[in-house]
């Protein structure tokens, strides 16, 4: 069942792994980073590839927040809330994302095209507030710059 | 075989040949701060302009040299002549900086110059010393942070490293590296400030063969950024870290434990691992002699709370990052039931400076039972923020107006928060505060991994322990039911508290949440995750009593109500709208 293309694609990931420690997280992180999220049978083939069951795949799989379960969207925007960020002015930040985004909250904006995920600390505080566009940081941001950041993705993308 | 006189010669040759060739030298500021302030465009802008021209230069990504707050920096080593250090650099700049490189002539208007380093006096341009955030400095873990490329095994050699390594493996005495490590008085810097010379020595009475060494770069503090800039800057410095405790201690195994998605200090990690197995420095007969180590990369998921030293080993384990029970302590049974001994990065960085200068030497910087130097991450509302490594035992005030430059737009300082979110908060008086473990715990705050963040009078405390609360909250690992139950129960009444709606006695209620987290949760996550609101009611309780009792925000920072995650991994949603039903104290319900 489930879709065997995926399948052959998560074992061929598994397999070529170069990792000298191979686990549970290790197998999910790099299957993330191939695939862009965790399908359902990527859970069932890194627990028959590792020899332990589903749950135990999905027990990890579901602790860590980086982990997704269906496909993002071609951009991600992850805003950070972490002290030093709210401090400089997140809230605004977050706030602008959202509306122009038409979200209520972190998610995927399928019309344009952009995941926004919150991030409790990006690593470059120096230059709060801190803001990363498809894993490119982007310090010092300010509220009037979120509209052009976002049509500036969205456009990079059709 | 490798043999390290004949390393280092080479290396020695190689950096002679670089510094003093005739080709200018070109470094530029590029670890996660320079990143965030456009260092890559620079780096491209600067090599199109200097081909464009025909210009031969060398050009490098290095280190941060602590004054972030002038990212992106390109420092430029003309033939015979200082460093000289541009700062801010932006497309208005490149010209003239490139016009320096090519002519040597200082455009003083638009190349923004911050200053030089170096033995020749550069007209017009002060020197870099003369900076209080460089003088007041004294790099020991970040000495060639910012000077030598990361990415370069020999420039590390030619700068004096592995040397501590190679003496210690010639001495052939490991329980001397042990003496030496106890006598520098070095505490752990992740937080706890556990003595590292103790914690080596238990590990020496454990069994081999397997014996594992992890460095923890999880580094999940906000508003902390030391460890990866280590990794960014030098990550040879802890490769070196990690083999002089490996083979002080008998273990055969390394591990760098990094947070997955921070690919700067990972790739470079990774790049010196592989750097360091050609030089014959890590493998088998480690520089000829009986010593057999080797070390690798472990990435984990995002967790907070994997950077508690047992969650950590269940984490490297593949399996969800909670802390199990001590004893046994891990230097019995630690990662695969192996003994095992867990340092911070930066605990590791220090350690070949300490064997280099031997007995005597670390112990004489600092203040009291802290030792050395502290590597302090300064950020938020402050002039000057960066990464600076200075002496335990200047004050907070030193840090705050001399190396940061005081507080913006005229404003007054109003708040500290330190060591991460489960550090506390501190008032203006704190200023007087020297930098000190034990003092900055009696003040009801930790220095833990070095953090500071300022916040103006401008900024709420209770918007500011709303955020805090909301950070351990969200990152509880939901093991211990007080801290699962307890934070979301604290963070319903803080959020109630900025909403100007508490009740009644609610503030005895959070205390006695609190005061059950403290006795009833495995880890510190759940013992110190009410120091937050406690310190932040101990310094700013007149903030509290506003919103309870007058129901306003004295600063009006908390009308608008930040959106913060819904989901947590411990306990599906917090309860936003629902807030009219009945609170239980926790310890009613045990």
């Amino acid at each position: 069942m489930g879709n065997q293309n995926i399948r052959d694609e998560v074992n061929k990931i598994l397999s070529s792994s170069t990792d000298t420690t191979v686990t549970v997280l290790s197998s999910l992180l790099l299957v993330q980073d191939e695939i862009g999220y965790i399908p359902n049978e990527a859970v069932e083939e890194i627990g028959s590839f590792l020899k332990t069951s589903i749950n135990e795949v999905w027990g990890v799989a579901t602790f860590y927040t980086n982990f997704r379960f269906t496909p993002p969207c071609a951009n991600v925007l992850e805003v950070c809330w972490g002290p030093t960020c709210h401090l400089k002015g997140a809230p605004d930040l977050i706030s602008g994302v959202l509306k122009q985004l038409n979200l209520e909250e972190e998610g995927d904006s399928q019309d344009k095209g952009i995941s926004v995920r919150y991030n409790t600390c990006l690593g470059a505080c120096q230059q709060a507030p801190v803001i990363s566009v498809n894993h490119a940081l982007r310090g010092n941001v300010k509220a009037f710059e979120i509209s052009n950041i976002i049509d500036f993705v969205a456009d990079s993308n059709s | 075989m490798a043999d390290f006189s004949q390393l280092k010669l080479n290396a020695e040759k190689e950096w002679e040949g670089l510094v003093k060739s005739s080709k200018p030298w070109v470094r530029i500021g590029s670890s996660m701060c320079g990143q965030a302030a456009g260092a890559f465009g620079v780096s491209v802008a600067i090599s199109t302009q200097a081909s464009a021209r025909n210009l031969n230069i060398n050009i490098d990504q290095v280190g941060c040299i602590g004054l972030c707050y002038l990212e992106p920096i390109v420092d430029v080593l003309r033939p015979g002549f200082s460093r000289v250090f541009f700062g801010n650099v932006s497309d208005g700049s490149i010209d003239s900086i490139v016009r320096y490189i090519e002519t040597g002539e200082l455009d003083h208007e638009k190349g923004n110059i911050i200053g030089y380093l170096g033995d020749e006096e550069v007209e017009g341009v002060s020197n870099l010393n003369d900076f209080k955030g460089i003088s007041l400095q004294r790099r020991v873990a970040l000495k060639n942070v910012g000077n030598i490329v990361p990415g370069d095994i020999n420039q590390y050699i030619a700068n004096g490293g592995y040397q501590a390594l190679n003496d210690s493996l010639e001495a052939g005495k490991p329980e001397d590296v042990v003496k030496v490590m106890q006598e520098s008085g070095l505490r752990g810097r992740g937080g706890a400030g556990f003595p590292t010379g103790l914690k080596w020595s238990f590990m020496v009475r454990s069994p081999g063969p397997v014996k594992y060494i992890l460095a923890n770069c999880e580094e999940g503090d906000p508003g902390a950024y030391n460890d990866k800039g280590i990794l960014e800057g030098d990550p040879h410095m802890l490769l070196e870290g990690i083999l002089l405790a490996g083979y002080s201690t008998g273990a055969s195994n390394g591990i760098v434990f990094i947070r997955h998605g921070h690919d700067g200090p990972i790739d470079r990690t990774k790049e010196a691992i592989s750097q360091a197995y050609s030089s014959g420095l890590l493998g088998k007969n480690i520089l000829g002699h009986d010593f057999d180590f080797d070390i690798e990369v472990s990435l984990t998921g995002d967790s907070y709370v994997a950077g508690e030293e047992t969650a950590l080993m269940e984490s490297i384990e593949g399996k969800r990052a909670m802390p199990r029970f001590k004893p046994p302590f891990p230097a019995a049974s630690g990662l695969w039931g192996k003994p095992t001994t867990i340092n911070n990065v930066k605990t590791l960085a220090y350690a070949p400076e300490i064997i280099k200068h031997g007995e005597g030497w670390f112990s004489s910087i600092g203040v009291n039972r802290s030792k050395g130097t502290v590597i302090i991450c300064l950020n938020g509302d402050i002039n000057k923020p960066g990464m600076y490594e200075v002496p335990f035992g200047l004050t907070l005030g030193d840090i705050i107006h001399e190396i940061g430059g005081g507080i913006p737009n005229g404003k007054s300082l109003k708040m500290l928060q330190t060591g991460g979110p489960l550090g506390g908060v501190l008032g203006k008086e704190s200023l007087d505060i020297t930098l000190d473990l034990e003092e900055m715990s009696q003040a009801g705050a930790i220095l833990g991994s070095g953090g500071i963040i300022v916040a103006d009078e401008e900024k709420c405390a209770v918007d500011m322990t709303r955020i805090l609360v909301a950070f351990c909250q969200f990152e509880s690992c939901g093991k211990c039911f007080p801290c699962r139950l307890g934070m979301v129960n604290l963070l319903e009444i803080v959020e109630r508290i900025t909403r100007c709606e508490a009740r009644e006695g609610d503030l005895d209620l959070m205390k006695d949440v609190g005061q059950n987290m403290q006795m009833g949760s495995l880890c510190a996550h759940g013992q110190l995750g009410f120091n937050p609101i406690r310190s932040a009611i101990t310094y700013f309780e007149s903030d509290f009593i506003s919103h309870i009792k007058d129901s306003k925000c004295p600063t009006g920072s908390c009308e608008k109500l930040v959106y913060l995650p819904k989901n947590t991994r411990a306990l599906g949603e917090i309860n936003r709208e629902n807030q009219d039903k009945q609170y239980i104290p926790i310890n009613n319900i045990i």
